[in-house]
């Protein structure tokens, strides 16, 4: 199983017992979902950049927010397909403003990205609902009817 | 030219420890009239924002208001610590004409240079 986590230059900025604590939440996540963990497999080929991704799951939606700050919506490319949600797009370099300038620190990624997730439920492919704000994409993907979960009633006899 | 924008490693550990913050991405552009910051902030917006400058040390802070959603977390990435980074300035910047805006989570800052410094030609006459 692979995870590829997202690349952030400012790791060693991080204290040392949150990045273990956030190993630890993805062992804790590999075992107890074991369908969320697979990622893309061309993910890890792929030469651009991936952005963080979080995932949740309620009695009816499966919600998936990603950061991708400073991009256009345009660019943001949403696929659905066979159980599994892709999140791509390219993050453009800003044009030069032709004024002799010159890049004297660069951090920001820019080029192509992809993330695909395996959905661990079925959800209805018509009711998938994005929205982006303050560089934070929020994907909303319906449960299908059979993959919510039902109250079953227990009749006295 | 010396330097531009360099940044300022916060040293003391006891003021890191008040609250905690992650140094966001950030990318500086220099061209013949001022330097152009750009820093990454996803989750931050105008609100949540705030630039200060003191003694020529340039500081952002970006709070973030990120979506809460209802149910349990399957998979977590996102941080949800605040962004702080201090930058040194250049004194040839000219600290009253800084403008800045955010959009999509993404802080641009212009920050001129004073007009003595900037490249002119001389006429011959």
């Amino acid at each position: 199983m692979s995870l590829i986590r997202y690349q952030n230059p400012e790791w060693t900025m991080w204290p040392t017992l949150d990045r273990l604590s956030s190993l630890r939440n993805d062992l804790d996540s590999l075992f107890e979902l074991p369908l969320l963990g697979s990622f893309d497999r061309a993910g890890q080929l792929f030469s651009g950049w991936s952005p963080a991704l979080d995932a949740y799951q309620n009695n009816d939606n499966v919600v998936v927010v990603a950061e991708l700050p400073g991009m256009k919506k345009e660019e943001i490319e949403i696929s659905l397909h066979d159980g599994m949600l892709t999140i791509a797009g390219e993050r453009k370099q800003e044009a030069t403003n032709g004024n002799g300038e010159k890049a004297e620190r660069t951090e920001r990624y820019v080029g192509k990205f992809r993330r695909s997730i395996t959905l661990p439920v079925r959800v209805d492919s018509s009711k998938v609902n994005a929205t982006y704000r303050d560089g934070i994409l929020t994907v909303t993907l319906a449960k299908a009817e059979e993959a919510k979960p039902k109250q079953i009633q227990v009749n006295a006899s | 030219m010396n330097t531009a924008v360099r940044e300022n490693v916060e040293t003391t550990p006891a003021r890191r420890q008040q609250e905690q913050f992650v140094a966001p991405r950030a990318s500086v552009n220099e061209d013949h009239d001022g330097y152009t910051l750009l820093v990454e902030m996803p989750g931050v917006n105008k609100e949540g924002l705030e630039i200060s400058i003191d003694n020529n040390e340039l500081t952002i802070i970006g709070r973030r208001s990120l979506p809460t959603i209802e149910g349990a977390p399957l998979h977590r990435e996102i941080r949800r610590e605040n962004f702080r980074r201090t930058f040194e300035l250049d004194p040839s910047i000219d600290t009253n004409k800084i403008s800045a805006k955010i959009e999509q989570g993404v802080l641009t800052l212009r920050l001129p240079k004073a007009e003595q410094v900037k490249p002119r030609k001389i006429e011959v006459s």
